[in-house]
């Protein structure tokens, strides 16, 4: 092809303005960049360093309050400030857009067959019985099974990976040149994840259109993109082809960001340790439905017969993809829900204890949940959030000491404690759950449930709370319960795993035996989908 | 869906047992009765009177006295209106009021949504600005302020209208007490309709459709607009009750012989039998637009389908 080096797509100097109560927040300034055709690049990032809305600003889906300047070139057609009539001609059709919410970007009140034929309609000019063949065919491209039967569902009867791949095929339905694939797969299950992007790169090797990643995930930017643009704080500051870039970074942040994956290894319990939690046979059933006039409910067995014993010190990692039963299971463990079988909290049986046979022992089994944004309540400031739990625990502890230990706590978890007067809204998702982390560990735990606690962090700062929580538990003798769905994460805290699907334990042991030689087929797939990060596309 | 109308039918029964039971023994707690007039009554005919209304037994069997009436559809004579029944007094009255009352919900969707619907679409315009601060005056100035001065200053000083009076539903005579009972309710249902409006324009979905080029037309229209009614019709199953039942301030200010009026006049009177009457026909409608307002919203929101 004669123009194969020449860019279809050619940002200069794009700058992204949004208008807030703050005054102006400058999002994105001056970002250069170039797709040519059939070329995959990614655009790598933490939240907040201005990738997607370098996107949203050229296909003009920013908010109300944002505005671009620059220059934002299609095949010599200039994007930024083009009327929404021209833009329509190219929007949809020639550039075409998937996002990170596979659970919301379909509008819920129309079937999906529906959905996908409107970009036919209104860009190809088919009739709607003429588009119907062709969405069919492109639920097959896109994989969706009984294309027919799935054309007349409703997105909610979809899951979540399933509701990508319907995007997807939106997103195909006009042969476009590019594709910007906004964080497609952050928001599904590892497993499902590896399948979405294997079919990106199929579709994108069959038909030769250039795919924009923009992910904060390198793993996906290591396997999939031929380039890369790193940015940070609204800025590219390193570009260049993948290997150069993962083989030679230059910027010291792209350094930061390649040495962010959560690296070392608990040391191990001492021998003999203690058992302090105990589940023998736990069992947890969710009744679904039914009531007056409605005939029977429907059983849910979301944690079915699982035993395991936490020592002193000891952490074990509970991994499996959303709805396996791992948070509820937590949550039974700590007699947060009613379950079933019996559950020891050192000599003492507490599966039959009730809320108030509780109360003293809840100081010394704590939680920290995954969202940094809605655990922290709104309306109190952090230390009034941290010390809460002495409010009850202890009750004579004076106003002073209160104080007192809400400072130590502070600085355990490494915030200044000068800020324990400011509200949780003033603190980043990594503060915030460093915040959570203080309120459970002033209390001086035995045992933590750790649920998803770093899945809502960007990477770096992953990694940073995978540290402090291990510091935290080496100095006071700490146990975890880790929950998490991130195998890297789990790796980095655990002694021993458990594999959860479907409520059941599919496979269990020490860490190391599970990451080196996994059994199970399933715990395969796991690993495969999420470990596997070595591998460059150009080099197979 | 037939299935699921009939287990909530059968689900009302019960429902509306329960108003009656609690509204008979409670309009029985209030001192007085209906025969307590300023002259007293001869003791022989006050016995006499007791006697053919039942005052003499128990409470407990005059309870189920009425309700094996009303099983029969039958509401009992009204106390105070002793040449007529209840059944009599509803069944002119009630069609007066549901009229009025159909006539303003109908004109208070068509304004309330496409004003609202409009604020939305131009927010933090003029438009949006008039929209909001006119919404907000109509939800504040009650209807007993509304009534007499629109009577006062459509009837009585410029004399375009009848400044009160039914005439057999005579247009003329319908678009006061309409627009008394309309305004408040454009108000109202504008305002939700802006506010979901504007939630459904930021939500994912809608920035898929303009992601993908479609015509403003259909954004708006199909991927917007149905989604911000569903609040509109949540909103619309009690109103419609209330104000098919009628207003006393409506119909006691413009003289429409509605069967608003009864409730307050039956209170007042202790005419234990319109009060009981007025009770059971404002249950049945609260129930029966309840659910025709959960039907509608399964038609319109496919998550909320009932197998």
């Amino acid at each position: 092809m004669p123009d194969a080096d020449q860019p279809i797509l050619a940002v200069r100097g794009l700058h992204v303005e949004f208008d807030t109560n703050d005054g102006v927040v400058h999002a994105v300034k001056g970002v250069d960049l170039d797709v040519r055709r059939g070329e995959t690049i990614a655009v790598v990032g933490e939240s907040g360093s201005g990738k997607s809305q370098a996107m949203m600003a050229m296909m003009s889906l920013l908010a109300a309050n944002g505005r671009a300047r620059g220059s934002a070139r299609y095949r010599e057609k200039e994007l930024i400030g083009l009327s929404e009539r021209q833009l329509n001609r190219v929007r949809g059709k020639k550039i075409t857009m998937i996002f990170q919410e596979p659970m919301t970007s379909l509008d819920p009140l129309y079937r999906i067959g529906r959905q996908i034929a409107e970009p036919l309609i209104h860009h190809g000019g088919y009739s709607r019985a003429r588009a119907r063949p062709r969405v069919l065919e492109l639920l097959k491209l896109v994989g969706i099974p009984e294309p027919e039967r799935r054309m007349r569902s409703y997105p909610h009867e979809l899951s979540g990976g399933q509701r990508q791949r319907v995007m997807i095929a939106m997103a195909l339905a006009n042969d476009p040149d590019i594709l910007i694939a906004d964080e497609p797969t952050t928001a599904l299950d590892v497993t499902i994840q590896a399948q979405i992007l294997a079919l990106l790169a199929d579709l994108q090797r069959r038909l030769n259109m250039a795919v924009v990643f923009i992910t904060h995930d390198l793993g996906i930017v290591r396997r999939f993109a031929d380039r890369v643009y790193v940015m940070r704080s609204g800025e590219v500051v390193e570009q260049g082809s993948t290997e150069a870039v993962f083989d030679r970074p230059q910027h010291p942040y792209t350094k930061l960001l390649l040495a962010a994956e959560p690296a070392g290894r608990k040391a191990p319990p001492a021998p003999g340790a203690p058992i302090l939690l105990e589940g023998d046979n736990v069992e947890v059933t969710f009744r679904i439905g039914g009531g007056f006039l409605q005939g029977e409910p429907m059983l849910l067995r979301a944690v079915d017969r699982i035993s395991l014993t936490l020592r002193e010190g000891q952490t074990i990692g509970i991994v499996g993809e959303s709805g396996s039963g791992k948070s509820t299971l937590g949550r039974a463990l700590l007699r947060l829900l009613p379950s079933e079988g019996a559950i020891r909290f050192g000599a003492r049986d507490i599966s039959k204890a009730d809320r108030e046979d509780m109360r003293p022992l809840r100081r010394e089994m704590q939680v920290v949940f995954q969202d940094p944004f809605g655990s922290l309540s709104p309306r109190m400031t952090v230390g009034q959030v941290i010390t809460e739990g002495l409010l009850v625990h202890e009750p004579s502890l004076s106003r002073r000491d209160r104080d007192r230990r809400a400072v130590e706590a502070l600085r355990e978890v490494g915030l200044d404690p000068s800020m324990r007067n400011r509200y949780p809204h003033e603190f980043s998702g990594g503060q915030r759950q460093r915040i959570a982390i203080a309120r459970a560990i002033i209390l001086k735990p035995r045992v933590v449930v750790l649920d998803e606690p770093t899945s809502a962090l960007d990477r770096s700062v992953q990694k940073q709370i995978v540290e402090l929580l291990r510091d935290l538990q080496a100095e006071h003798d700490l146990s975890y319960l880790f929950i998490s769905h991130d195998l890297a994460v789990v790796r980095a805290m655990s002694d021993y795993i458990i594999v959860m699907k479907q409520g059941k334990i599919v496979e269990e042991g020490p860490t190391d035996a599970i990451f080196d030689h996994p059994r199970e087929a399933y715990t395969q797939t796991l690993m495969a989908a999420a470990i596997d990060s070595t591998r460059f596309r150009s080099s197979p | 869906m037939f299935g699921y109308v009939i287990r909530r039918l059968a689900g009302a029964i019960p429902t509306i047992f329960i108003i009656v039971t609690l509204a008979f023994f409670m309009i029985r707690l209030a001192p007085g009765g209906p025969f307590d007039l300023e002259r007293p009554i001869d003791p022989l005919i006050m016995e006499n009177l007791n006697r053919a209304y039942h005052f003499d037994k128990p409470l407990w069997q005059q309870y189920f006295i009425y309700l094996g009436n009303l099983l029969q559809g039958d509401l009992g004579p009204s106390f105070t209106r002793r040449d007529f029944t209840v059944v009599d007094l509803f069944s002119t009255g009630l069609p007066v009021s549901i009229r009025l009352g159909a006539t303003a919900i109908i004109i208070a969707l068509v304004f309330g949504t496409s004003l609202g619907a409009l604020a939305a679409l131009r927010q933090n315009s003029w438009v949006d600005y008039a929209v909001v601060g006119t919404a907000t005056f109509g939800i504040t100035i009650p209807t007993f302020v509304v009534a007499p001065l629109l009577s006062l200053v459509f009837g009585v000083m410029l004399g375009w209208l009848p400044a009160g009076g039914w005439d057999g539903g005579r247009v003329a005579n319908m678009v006061l007490p309409v627009t008394t009972l309309a305004l408040p309710q454009i108000a109202a249902i504008a305002r939700l309709t802006r506010g979901a409006t504007i939630e459904a324009l930021r939500s994912n979905h809608v920035r898929t459709a303009r992601a993908y080029g479609l015509p403003p037309f259909v954004v708006v229209v199909v991927h917007t607009l149905r989604a911000a009614v569903l609040p509109v019709v949540s909103y619309l199953g009690p109103t419609a009750a209330a104000l098919l039942t009628g207003s006393v301030v409506v119909e006691t200010i413009f003289g429409i012989p509605g069967i608003g009026r009864y409730f307050v006049q039956g209170a007042l009177g202790r005419d234990y039998t319109m009060v009981m009457g007025t009770v059971v026909v404002i249950a049945i409608f609260v129930l029966l637009f309840n659910l025709i307002v959960d039907i509608l919203y399964a038609w319109l929101d496919p998550r909320v389908r009932y197998d």
